[in-house]
C-alpha cells in the first residue's frame, strides 16, 4: 500500500510537469489550431537559459523568473518570424516548420551547452515537508508551483481585458480584427506565453531527468498524451491529464518494468485518437460538408 | 481539353523522357567503377533511401498523411533482415521479400487506427511511433531476437564467382536493381487507377467517397505499401551497414526522412532521387560548415525550402523546364 501510495504521489509530481507542457500545448491549439512539436526543445532550450544565468551566479528565483521571460520572448519571435509565414499554408508545410524548429533548437542546445549530462539546482530543501515518508519536497513544491502556474493562467484568461482578447482573436478572428484586437500579435502572445509555461516546466523538472539536450523528449510525448486526453481543446483537461497521465505512468511503469515507458505513451495517443478522439472534456469535432 | 492531352502525357513517358532515363541509368552503371569504394559505399545508401523515400513520398505525398514516424518502418525491414540472417541463416536476398512482407502487414494495421486520424493529429501519432520505437527494439523480452541495445551485426554478403565484384560494387548492384524494380512498380501504381484514388483523396476526401473511391480500404493500403517500400529499404540499408541497433532508428531517422520528401518534391517520383542525395550528401556538406551543429544547419534548409521552394527539388526542375520550353516555343 506504501509502495502504491509513493507511486501514485510522485506521478501527480511529474503528472504537474505533463500538465504545464500539455497546457503549452493546448494554448497554441486553441490560438492557430495546430501542435507543436517544437514545445518540448523550446522548453529545454529555456532550461538550458536558466542553467547558464544560475552558473554565471544569477541567485535562484531571479534566474528563474529571468528564463521564463526570456522564453516569453522567444516564443514572441518565433511566431512572429518563423511561424507566420506558413500559417495559412497546407498542414504539411506547417508541421515541416515545426520539425525544422525542433531539430535547429535541439541542435543548437547540443552546440552551444554539449551534450553531456548536467545536474540541476532545486530550489527546494532535500528534506522532505512536513515530515512525511512519501513525498520528496522537491516532487511536493514542482506541483505547488505547477498549480500555481495554472492558477495565473486561468485568472488572466478569465478576467482581464487581454485574456479576452486573446479568447476572442483566437475564436474568431475575422470579428475580433473588426473590433480592433490585433490578431497576429494575440497569436505572438499566445505563443510567448506556451514558451513561458514551458520553460517553468522544464526548469521544475530539469533536477529529476538531470539537463541535456534530449531531456524533453519523453516529457513531450507524454504531454502529447496528456492533451489528446483531457481534449487537445480544453486546457483545463489538459491539466488533468496531465495528472492522470503521469500517475498511470508511474504505476503501469512499476508493473510493467520503466523500460516500456514511451511505448505506454503511444499506445495512451493512438488509444485515446482512435477510441476518443475529442478527449475528455474537448469538443467534438464536427466537420461541414 | 488541352487537360487530357496534359494527362495522357503524363501518363507515359516520352521519347525524350526514355532516353533520359536510360541514360541515368547506364551513368549509375559506370559510376561504381570510376569512384572509391567508400563513395560506392555511400552511393548505395542514397540508393537506399531513394527507396525509403519513394515509400514514404506515396503516403504523404500523394495520398496526405503526414507520416513522422516512418524510421520506425525503415527499423522493422532491417531488424527483419538481420534476424534472419542471424538467427536463421536465410540467405540475404530472401530476406528482402520477407522485410517487405512484414513491414505491409505491420503498415496496413497501423494504417488501420490512422484511418480516423487526420493531419495534425496521425503526424502525432506517428511520431509517438518514432520516439518509441527504440525503447521498443531495446525490450528484454525481445532481447533474445534483438541482441537489445548492442543490436546484431550481420555479414556482408559475398559476390557470386562470375561476377568479379568488389563487395561493395556487387552490393550497389544488388541496391540498384532493387530501386529500379521498385520505381517501376511505383510508377506503374502511382499513375493508374489506385494512385489517382490516393490523390484524390488527398484533395477531395469527401467527393472521392461520392465518386466510389473505397476511402478506408486506399488509405490503409497505400499505408501499407509505404511502410512495404520503407521496409524493403530498412533490410537493405542493414544488408549495406552490416549492423543494426535501437539507438540508429530513432526519431531523427523519421525526420531525416520527412526531411528528404520534402526537399526532394511531394507528390514527385524523380524527388525520391534528389531527396535522397540531399539527405546522404547534405550532413557531409554541413559537417564542413560547422562541425558542431550539423542538424542546425539541416533545419535552416528545411526552413528555406518551405520558404522559398515548397515544391521541392523536383517542382523546382519542372518549373525551369517548363519556362524553358515556353521560351523555346516563342
Amino acid at each position: 500500500m506504501d509502495v502504491l501510495l509513493h507511486q501514485i504521489l510522485s506521478g501527480l509530481a511529474t503528472g504537474g510537469i505533463y500538465a504545464s507542457v500539455a497546457l503549452a500545448l493546448v494554448m497554441i491549439y486553441q490560438a492557430t489550431h495546430l501542435v507543436n512539436f517544437a514545445q518540448g526543445e523550446l522548453a529545454m532550450f529555456a532550461t538550458y537559459i536558466a542553467w547558464s544565468l544560475i552558473q554565471a551566479g544569477v541567485p535562484y528565483w531571479a534566474a528563474f523568473f529571468l528564463t521564463v521571460a526570456i522564453a516569453f520572448a522567444l516564443g514572441v519571435v518565433i511566431e512572429r518570424v518563423i511561424v507566420q509565414p506558413v500559417e495559412d499554408k497546407p498542414i504539411l508545410a506547417v508541421v515541416i516548420v515545426f520539425i525544422a524548429l525542433l531539430v535547429i533548437l535541439n541542435s543548437l542546445a547540443g552546440w552551444i551547452f554539449t551534450y553531456t549530462i548536467k545536474p540541476f539546482p532545486s530550489p527546494f530543501p532535500t528534506a522532505p515537508l512536513f515530515g512525511n515518508r512519501y513525498v520528496s519536497s522537491h516532487e511536493l513544491g514542482s506541483i505547488g508551483i505547477t498549480l500555481v502556474v495554472l492558477a495565473l493562467i486561468f485568472v488572466f484568461f478569465r478576467f482581464t481585458p487581454l485574456g479576452l482578447a486573446m479568447r476572442a482573436a483566437a475564436q474568431n478572428p475575422v470579428s475580433s480584427r473588426l473590433v480592433g484586437i490585433r490578431v497576429g500579435w494575440m497569436l505572438a502572445l499566445g505563443w510567448g506565453l506556451a514558451a513561458a509555461i514551458g520553460a517553468v516546466a522544464g526548469i521544475m523538472v530539469a533536477p529529476t531527468v538531470f539537463l541535456e539536450p534530449n531531456m524533453m523528449s519523453g516529457i513531450l510525448l507524454y504531454a502529447f498524451a496528456a492533451a489528446l486526453l483531457g481534449g487537445i481543446d480544453s486546457p483545463g483537461g489538459a491539466v488533468l491529464g496531465g495528472f492522470i497521465v503521469g500517475v498511470l505512468e508511474n504505476v503501469v511503469g512499476s508493473i510493467i518494468g520503466t523500460e516500456l515507458k514511451l511505448t505506454v505513451a503511444l499506445v495512451l495517443i493512438v488509444g485515446v485518437l482512435v477510441i476518443r478522439p475529442s478527449g475528455l472534456f474537448g469538443k467534438v469535432h464536427v466537420t461541414r460538408v | 481539353m488541352t487537360n487530357n492531352k496534359d494527362v495522357i502525357r503524363r501518363n507515359a513517358l516520352s521519347r525524350g523522357q526514355l532516353i533520359g532515363l536510360a541514360a541515368l541509368l547506364a551513368v549509375a552503371c559506370v559510376l561504381p567503377f570510376v569512384v572509391s569504394n567508400y563513395r560506392v559505399f555511400q552511393l548505395t545508401l542514397t540508393l537506399v533511401y531513394a527507396i525509403a523515400l519513394l515509400g514514404l513520398n506515396m503516403l504523404t505525398g500523394y495520398n496526405g498523411q503526414i507520416s513522422l514516424g516512418h524510421g520506425a518502418f525503415y527499423a522493422i525491414g532491417a531488424y527483419v533482415a538481420a534476424i534472419l540472417m542471424d538467427k536463421f541463416g536465410v540467405p540475404y536476398w530472401l530476406t528482402i521479400p520477407a522485410a517487405g512482407a512484414v513491414c505491409l502487414a505491420a503498415g496496413f494495421l497501423f494504417g488501420l487506427p490512422a484511418l480516423r486520424l487526420e493531419g495534425l493529429y496521425l503526424a502525432l501519432a506517428t511520431f509517438a511511433l518514432g520516439v518509441a520505437m527504440p525503447q521498443i527494439l531495446k525490450y528484454k523480452g525481445f532481447e533474445h531476437w534483438t541482441g537489445g541495445v548492442m543490436g546484431i551485426v550481420i555479414v556482408k554478403p559475398e559476390p557470386p564467382e562470375w561476377s568479379g565484384l568488389s563487395q561493395d560494387r556487387w552490393l550497389y548492384f544488388v541496391v540498384l536493381v532493387c530501386l529500379v524494380a521498385m520505381f517501376v512498380i511505383g510508377w506503374n501504381l502511382l499513375r493508374g487507377r489506385i494512385g489517382r484514388a490516393m490523390v484524390a483523396i488527398r484533395d477531395q476526401p469527401i467527393a472521392a467517397q461520392a465518386m466510389g473511391v473505397n476511402t478506408a480500404m486506399v488509405k490503409s493500403l497505400t499505408f501499407g505499401v509505404s511502410a512495404m517500400y520503407t521496409g524493403i529499404a530498412g533490410a537493405l540499408g542493414a544488408i549495406v551497414i552490416q549492423f543494426v541497433a535501437p539507438d540508429s532508428f530513432n526519431v531523427f531517422l523519421s525526420i531525416t526522412l520527412i526531411v528528404g520528401v520534402v526537399v526532394g518534391g511531394l507528390a514527385s517520383i524523380s524527388g525520391a532521387i534528389y531527396g535522397a542525395l540531399f539527405i546522404q550528401f547534405i550532413p557531409n556538406v554541413a559537417d564542413e560548415i560547422s562541425k558542431a551543429a550539423p542538424w542546425a544547419i539541416y533545419g535552416v534548409f528545411l526552413l528555406l525550402f518551405m520558404y522559398l521552394m515548397p515544391t521541392g527539388v523536383a517542382g523546382f526542375i519542372r518549373i525551369v523546364g517548363g519556362r524553358l520550353r515556353q521560351r523555346r516555343m516563342r
